[in-house]
């Protein structure tokens, strides 16, 4: 793979699932910024959704992998921060795999998972990890996560 | 020195410093929800640090960011004082944070703009969590100082305690003047203004009433700390400090 050829290289990091989040994968969380192929070498742009996500170290890691399990050694991976990582990158499709999954995907209003219903409260700010917050549907009554808006 | 490498570090040194008291709530916060909230609020300000430090390293070249963080002694951490304080209680917690957190949000809106594009980048960035830290301490502030007589009595407590410690933000020396008049910084003293607003706002919500501005602490910024830090740092340093170049 020393062809510059960048379209499979998007390819194969879509297959690298988010860590913390396994049904949706880095590119379609929006952490994948750029491919590019510069002097022989292909420069992948990563941005981290928290400043202080953990999940990033792993981000690096699993992309790594992944690359040199098909053969690319022929790269480097950039962090960048400008622009700010926010929830808007997210597609119609990827925030329905996160509702299959469980988690109310990022919107104005927060609708049950679940059962759909519009009326949920919030428990906390925060939730097991940076990205979402906690709450529960006064309809059904069950509990679940979030994904913030950023 | 460069005038911006010191100037980044005060940013880097204040996230850290205040990251590394969120963090000693962990386990120990008042309810499970908020143990987990004041530990996120932790790595968000572990994680703009390491932004700043890194960006202070590729300034300074000689130290990485890891070495500035854990290898430097009190004297040469330039954060403010008010996140050195300790903890105390939770109230005392929310009353420090909130003070903090409205300069932060103020001045990270204001460095979002800087001509220095790694500066604006890791402001912009920053800016997206503080917003979400001030919307928590400000929740807390309002439910406390509204809530029970204790709890107003001990938050009230805390405001005229930390309030010596808000001069300092809004201090101008001549490393900020000068990345003032490059475009580069903030200018402090155009902060005080928005600050009261969200402060005077919150604490009439909260039915807390503002303190007396009385004598201000100062120094920080020159590497000039409280008792408190030397102990933070003796926790927060001891496995470098003890077992050099340590790796897990």
């Amino acid at each position: 793979m020393q062809n510059g050829n960048t379209n499979k290289i998007w390819e194969l990091l879509n297959t690298v699932p988010d860590p913390e989040i396994p049904v949706i994968s880095v590119v379609e969380l929006g952490v994948v910024r750029d491919v590019s192929f510069l002097e022989s070498t292909y420069i992948i742009s990563i941005t981290p959704t928290y400043s202080g996500c953990p999940a990033v170290k792993t981000f690096t890691d699993d992309i790594t992998n992944c690359l040199q399990e098909n053969g690319i050694e022929n790269f480097k991976i950039k962090k960048v921060y400008s622009p700010a990582w926010t929830t808007d990158w997210m597609s119609k499709q990827t925030k329905e795999k996160l509702r299959n999954y469980g988690i109310a995907p990022p919107s104005k209003t927060v609708i049950c998972p679940r059962c759909n219903s519009k009326n949920t409260a919030l428990i906390s700010e925060f939730g097991a990890t940076a990205c979402k917050a906690l709450y529960k549907c006064t309809g059904c009554l069950e509990p679940f996560e979030f994904f913030k808006c950023i | 020195m460069s005038s911006l490498f010191n100037y980044t570090l005060r940013i880097a040194d204040s996230s850290l410093i205040l990251g590394q008291r969120m963090s000693e709530w962990c386990s120990k916060g008042p309810t499970l929800e908020e143990d987990i909230a004041l530990s996120n609020i932790a790595l968000d300000l572990f994680g703009q640090a390491n932004g700043f430090y890194e960006y202070a390293a590729l300034l300074d070249g000689k130290k990485s960011a890891d070495e500035l963080a854990f290898l430097r002694n009190e004297r040469e951490f330039f954060n403010h004082q008010i996140v050195e304080l300790e903890n105390g209680h939770f109230g005392n917690t929310i009353v420090r944070n909130f003070l903090h957190d409205a300069f932060s949000f103020l001045f990270y809106t204001q460095l979002a703009n800087s001509k220095d594009e790694t500066l604006a980048a890791l402001a912009r960035k920053s800016l997206k969590e503080v917003k979400y830290h001030l919307r928590h301490s400000s929740n807390w502030l309002i439910r406390l100082g509204d809530g029970t007589e204790e709890s107003n009595e001990k938050v009230q407590t805390s405001l005229e305690e930390n309030w010596q410690f808000i001069g300092e933000l809004f201090e101008m020396d001549e490393i900020d003047t000068k990345l003032l008049n490059a475009g580069i910084g903030v200018d402090n003293t155009a902060l005080k203004s928005g600050w009261d607003d969200i402060v005077n706002n919150t604490l009439k919500k909260a039915k807390l009433s503002r303190p007396e501005d009385g004598y201000m602490a100062t120094g920080g910024k020159k590497g000039m700390h409280t008792e408190y830090l030397g102990f933070l740092l003796a926790e927060m340093q001891f496995l470098q400090r003890a077992y050099p170049d340590a790796k897990w």
